[in-house]
């Protein structure tokens, strides 16, 4: 043997207690590694409130410069769309919390119904998106690719009550679409790689991965699930509800 | 009060018989472990080789600089050096460099613990900073960036047209393994810190990596949005850095700026870690101020997310918002020479010995002093509009980075090198490297100060032939500098087989990574210490010495 400090027989970490399959070996208890792990997931949504805050900061900055740009621009997204799909991301995150909900309750074919109830609507939230973009595109509001000031240099139909914008704040609702897909389209790619995710855990669940006591990626992937819903109950009234007291 | 260690005697030192280096063999073991040692190691391993390339193209520029006129190279390709010098140094050394390396190693075992929280969330930042750099290294060689490394918009979405978006992803992607590794470090030391681990009882070396890592956390994905919306500028053509769609590009300025101040804290804290445990070991002493010294890591994270705007005096921002972050740059050198002051009263009445990593411990208290001293130069209103845009500014920041954060690694590195490997390198021409490096850098920097204070811009292949004779000097002290790198390259490299055997705590270190087996077991520890002594009680280390018995045979 070595002359060594601290002397090496490393066959006797394990002897002497037993412990279940799912703890992994550089935790001592199963309470400190969910603990760890969700403070970790934690810690990772904050990374995301940063990622997310440097386009709402963007946002603040020139919805206050071109106010009556924003308004118009809001004026021509379909609230009623918008309304639908904050709805749909809302019954997703309900059905989130259920899928946790029966993974602590050790139900599996429940979790893997409510897991599947979410995949659905998150589709269907992603659908309702893409026929949004698909309807921008035609109106010729892409900026960069089709942009054309001519919807706002005269009334809007919808608004009547709504003055023309002059032709240089009318191009300045370019800053406002470009915030438009550049922030729902960060949302969208968060939905598309929840969805993925979710289809992982939807075959692992299957093999009842998640209903023998050891349910953290569950629940760590319901707080990413709802964040997401978070960031769009803040995008939905910033990019729709702008002025619509008027 | 400093209490006399003696050395232990070396030649009786035997390799473990077991270690993380030995645990597993094969190419597979190592691209897919999930032990922490290991992953340190692969990380010193593709960082050493940024270093090397980011270090080539430094030559290259000061080469072409040897003349006042653009004769080695074009000038376009003396921009595209230059940005992707910075690039590579920045994103793909400084900021992994103590951090993912010596952090990686140690931060686990210094906490008492056998791993960082998440094992394959650190495997899978090495993966994702390889990524970046392949990134990098595919804009580089598919024809090179010419933004600067800032990526300063319009130029960058409108004006330029080469391969800035493969560039960006590559930081883009390289900025996730940065956020993945602080995300580790801030869980690790707050859930699986071993019992008697107090906050008070860590390392210095912890508290500066856990300020670090909140500034990587926090800091790095403002940058991502920002490459993301420059990224979507160039490709679809959104507007909101374009001013012709009513988009600002000082906005672009002010997101990237918000990441990249705090990332010159995200370097050089770890540096500061580093410096706080060599000078400890190598005077004796307990850092003087402890507290203070924590607190002023925890400081410096805290002010340098609000000094951003100091990189802007000249662009046009407000006045008086340039009068608040012209105070609050000359605050954050408060909690900087808190350090400074801390170390020199520990080292006061401490029996100091100059081994190598205090040789350079000693290059980064002095160098770092200057380089620290020169931003408040550049954080005064005045002096900032003559000074910036010239080899001054140049001159500061590679006082910091390189005098600093680099002294800081390589110290590091030498101090650390007998834990992870278990084996000495050649004392004498460690200090050759150490001496050799200090003067090379000097040699090379500090003409600069001189040449850019007489008004050289920085960032032109040609400049007036008066400031040749300065030029020359920086030149030639580059090439020394170079030795200095290549030399510790060369000795660490030979010292792998042939160095001599170092023994669980050949330097008579406190910390708890000095108390087990050189190279350490991949679980760490046998089993779960428990710490009952302050850090850098240096009394506890010489009565354990005294009264442990020691098992032989």
């Amino acid at each position: 043997m070595d002359s060594q400090a601290i002397a090496t027989h490393p066959d006797h970490t394990h002897a002497g207690h037993e412990h279940p399959p799912y703890l992994r070996h550089h935790f001592a208890t199963v309470e400190q590694q969910r603990e760890t792990s969700s403070f970790g997931m934690w810690l990772f949504l904050l990374t995301e409130i940063m990622f997310f805050g440097g386009m709402f900061a963007a946002y603040m900055i020139y919805r206050n410069w071109y106010y009556p740009a924003f308004v118009a621009g809001s004026h021509q997204l379909s609230i009623v769309l918008g309304t639908i799909n904050t709805a749909v991301l809302i019954c997703s995150s309900f059905t989130m919390a259920m899928g946790v909900y029966s993974a602590e309750m050790r139900r599996k074919s429940a979790l893997v119904m409510w897991l599947l109830a979410t995949i659905v609507l998150g589709v269907v939230f992603l659908g309702i998106k893409a026929d949004e973009y698909h309807e921008k595109w035609e109106k010729h509001h892409v900026p960069g690719l089709n942009f054309s000031v001519q919807d706002f240099v005269r009334v809007n139909p919808a608004y009547p009550e709504d003055k023309a914008l002059p032709l240089d704040m009318a191009e300045k609702t370019q800053v406002y679409f470009s915030l438009y897909f550049a922030m729902t389209g960060m949302h969208a790619l968060h939905m598309i790689i929840g969805i993925s995710i979710l289809i992982g855990l939807v075959i692992k669940a299957q093999a009842g991965a998640y209903t023998q006591g050891h349910m953290t990626t569950i629940e760590n992937f319901g707080l990413y699930w709802h964040f997401v819903d978070i960031v769009w109950i803040f995008l939905f009234p910033l990019l729709y509800l702008i002025s619509r007291h008027q | 009060m400093s209490t006399i260690v003696s050395l232990p005697d070396q030649s009786t030192a035997t390799m473990p018989k077991r270690s993380y280096l030995n645990a597993e063999y094969g190419l597979k073991s190592w691209l897919l472990t999930g032990d922490h040692k290991r992953i340190a190691i692969l990380y010193l391993i593709s960082i050493t080789f940024f270093f090397f390339i980011g270090g080539a193209m430094a030559g290259l520029i000061r080469l072409e600089l040897l003349t006042p006129q653009t004769d080695l190279m074009a000038a376009d390709t003396y921009n595209k050096l230059f940005t992707m010098h910075g690039i590579v140094m920045i994103f793909l050394f400084l900021v992994p460099s103590v951090p993912a390396t010596i952090g990686n190693f140690l931060i686990p075992i210094m906490v008492g613990a056998k791993d960082l929280a998440f094992p394959k969330i650190n495997l899978l930042s090495w993966y994702l900073y390889l990524a970046g750099g392949i990134f990098t290294l595919a804009a580089l060689i598919s024809g090179g960036v010419d933004t600067g490394w800032t990526f300063t918009t319009p130029l960058s979405t409108h004006y330029l047209n080469t391969h800035v978006i493969t560039a960006g992803l590559g930081i883009f992607v390289a900025g996730f393994s940065s956020i993945f590794t602080g995300l580790n470090f801030i869980v690790t030391i707050h859930r699986m810190r071993a019992p008697g681990m107090t906050w008070f009882r860590l390392p210095l070396f912890v508290w500066s990596h856990y300020a670090a890592s909140v500034l990587m956390v926090l800091g790095t994905p403002v940058l991502a949005i920002a490459l993301v919306l420059v990224i979507l500028e160039r490709t679809i053509g959104i507007g909101v850095f374009d001013p012709a769609k009513g988009g600002d590009p000082l906005l672009f300025q002010h997101l990237f700026w918000f990441y990249s101040h705090p990332a010159v804290y995200i370097m050089i804290l770890p540096g500061m870690g580093v410096i706080s445990e060599v000078i400890s070991t190598f005077s004796r002493k307990r850092v003087f101020g402890y507290t203070a010294v924590a607190f002023s890591s925890v400081a410096i994270a805290v002010f340098g997310f609000f000094v951003w705007e100091h990189h802007m005096f000249i662009m046009g921002v407000s006045n008086y918002s340039a009068l608040v972050f012209s105070l609050l740059t000359m605050l954050v050198a408060v909690p900087s020479a808190i350090k400074i002051f801390n170390w020199a009263a520990t080292l006061y009445k401490g029996s100091i010995t100059f081994e190598t990593p205090m040789l350079y411990a000693f290059g980064f208290m002095g160098l770092f002093t200057i380089g620290g001293l020169t931003g408040v130069f550049l954080g005064s209103l005045g002096m900032d509009i003559h000074l910036t845009e010239t080899y001054f500014i140049v001159a500061h920041f590679h006082f910091v980075m390189v005098g600093g954060m680099l002294m800081a690694f390589l110290s590091g590195v030498h101090f650390w090198w007998p834990k992870m490997t278990g084996r000495m390198y050649p004392e004498g021409l460690s200090k050759l490297a150490a001496l050799t490096t200090f003067i090379g850098f000097n040699l090379t920097f500090f003409p600069q100060f001189i040449v850019g204070y007489l008004g050289m811009p920085r960032r032109y292949a040609a400049y007036p032939p008066e400031f040749q004779v300065l030029n020359v000097l920086s030149t030639a002290g580059a090439t020394v500098l170079g030795v200095g790198y290549l030399l510790p390259m060369l000795y660490l490299t030979w010292s792998l087989k042939y160095g001599k055997i170092a023994g669980p705590n050949p330097w008579q270190a406190t910390g708890l990574e000095w108390q087990i087996q050189s190279p350490p077991l991949t679980e760490n520890f046998i089993e779960t210490p428990v710490i009952d002594y302050e850090a850098y009680d240096y009394e506890w280390l010489a009565n354990k010495t005294k009264n442990e018995v020691q098992t032989v045979g």
